[in-house]
């Protein structure tokens, strides 16, 4: 087995193709995965009072666009509320300071994201600020069971009403 | 080789042939050390069973990553979900069928030239003459073979599946149209490094049962022809069973 050029190139070709594409499929498929080159950004906190099924790498966006991601939830003893980390990428550095955060859903079946929506002010989001308004999650199951609640008293206020006003007569 | 004094049954076969290779893998294991110190040899051999094979593995992926893109479509707008064909495409490349569709080519494409290859070495009398030349067949002929398929089998899924990513894309969103944005995100979403992990695990799992399949069959083929031609079927059926039912199992256990 004498030493090969070509062989050797081939064999340096497959193993370098092979370990871009490992590379490829570990950091660009992920949302939080490794990720190369965005880890500068500033976190600024919002606190909810329900954060839902938010996870930690869920994406932060403004008008749609992922400026960002969810660095870390925890929960504030205090005041029973979500403290929510977020960690927006220092090119978004305009942010107005009056922005509301809401926690919305990504279609019938996609994840939770949080939305940001641009405020008016002439001082701007920076490391270590709050944002004060926010939105927590809508859960499907409390709005269904609102209704039905709603529903069901609706119901038997009308329909134990009347017989009982017929009996009275 | 000395034949068996009392016949095998049907269990008692597959019980002492499944044994075999385990005996063989373990005797593989102790010579891995010694064989290192050749790395030229298994240089060779990540040539043969991994650069060799890179046509078929992205020509297929390129194939697998359309039909997917294609079924997946097809399937996600009866719910009005094209978006999430990225997720689709994606974890069905990266925990199923990059690494067993890879296993599968691999077999046929690289198990059987190994099998063969040591096989006709075991029939021409040349692994006998080197244990006449003190030079231990294992270490010098069987190993780096071993090694090689493992180093290469999870180099080639992982491009197995990042091209049929881009073939589900090309489908996806150039042809169908699909939002390309919403392909990426929706995937970049969903998709968790553990998946990637998944299948990287399973495609060195089945990087080693196929191997080792191969050597074994190549080194214990009956010297006559007809034996490595034998040998070499075993090879593809033996391996395409153990891939599919290991990946049962990984499967199980991942979830």
């Amino acid at each position: 087995m004498r030493p090969n050029r070509a062989l050797e190139i081939g064999t340096g070709l497959f193993v370098l193709l092979g370990f871009a594409a490992l590379l490829f499929l570990t950091t660009q498929l992920p949302g939080s995965g490794v990720q190369l080159g965005e880890q500068s950004g500033y976190s600024v906190s919002a606190r909810f009072d329900n954060v839902g099924d938010l996870k930690v790498g869920s994406p932060v966006t403004l008008a749609g666009v992922r400026i960002g991601r969810v660095a870390g939830i925890a929960f504030d003893p205090t005041d029973f509320k979500a403290v929510v980390t977020l960690d927006i990428d220092k090119r978004y550095d305009h942010i107005p300071d009056d922005s509301d955060a809401s926690i919305q859903t990504a279609g019938l079946l996609g994840g939770k994201y949080v939305g940001i929506g641009p405020g008016g002010s002439d001082t701007y989001l920076h490391a270590g600020s709050t944002i004060t308004f926010t939105q927590s999650a809508i859960v499907l199951e409390n709005l269904v069971n609102k209704f039905f609640a709603n529903f069901a008293s609706g119901r038997s206020a009308g329909g134990a009403g009347e017989p009982r006003e017929d009996a009275k007569k | 080789m000395t034949g068996p004094l009392v016949r095998d049954g049907l269990v008692t076969g597959a019980l002492r042939r499944v044994g075999a290779v385990v005996v063989f893998l373990a005797a593989i294991l102790a010579q891995l050390l010694p064989a290192l110190a050749r790395p030229r040899l298994i240089v060779h051999q990540i040539y043969n069973a991994g650069a060799r094979s890179l046509i078929i593995i992205m020509l297929c992926g390129l194939f697998v990553g359309m039909v997917l893109g294609l079924q997946g479509f097809d399937l996600l707008q009866r719910f009005g979900s094209e978006d999430a064909l990225g997720v689709a495409a994606a974890l069905g490349l990266l925990k199923e069928l990059g690494p067993v569709v890879t296993a599968l080519l691999f077999a046929g494409r690289a198990g059987t030239a190994l099998t063969s290859e040591i096989g006709l070495m075991r029939t021409t009398d040349q692994l006998a003459a080197m244990q006449m030349m003190a030079v231990d067949p294992l270490q010098r002929v069987v190993v780096p073979r071993f090694l090689g398929g493992v180093i290469a089998m999870p180099l080639l899924a992982a491009i197995f599946s990042m091209i049929g990513l881009f073939g589900a894309q090309l489908v996806g969103v150039q042809m169908m149209g699909v939002d390309g944005g919403a392909f990426w995100s929706q995937m970049q979403g969903a998709v968790r490094l553990d998946d990637v992990q998944e299948g990287f695990i399973k495609s060195l799992v089945f990087g080693i049962a196929c191997s080792l399949i191969a050597v074994y069959e190549g080194y214990h083929t009956e010297p006559t022809a007809a034996g490595v031609g034998l040998a070499t079927t075993r090879t593809v059926v033996a391996s395409s069973v153990l891939t599919l039912l290991l990946d049962y199992i990984l499967t199980a256990a991942f979830l």
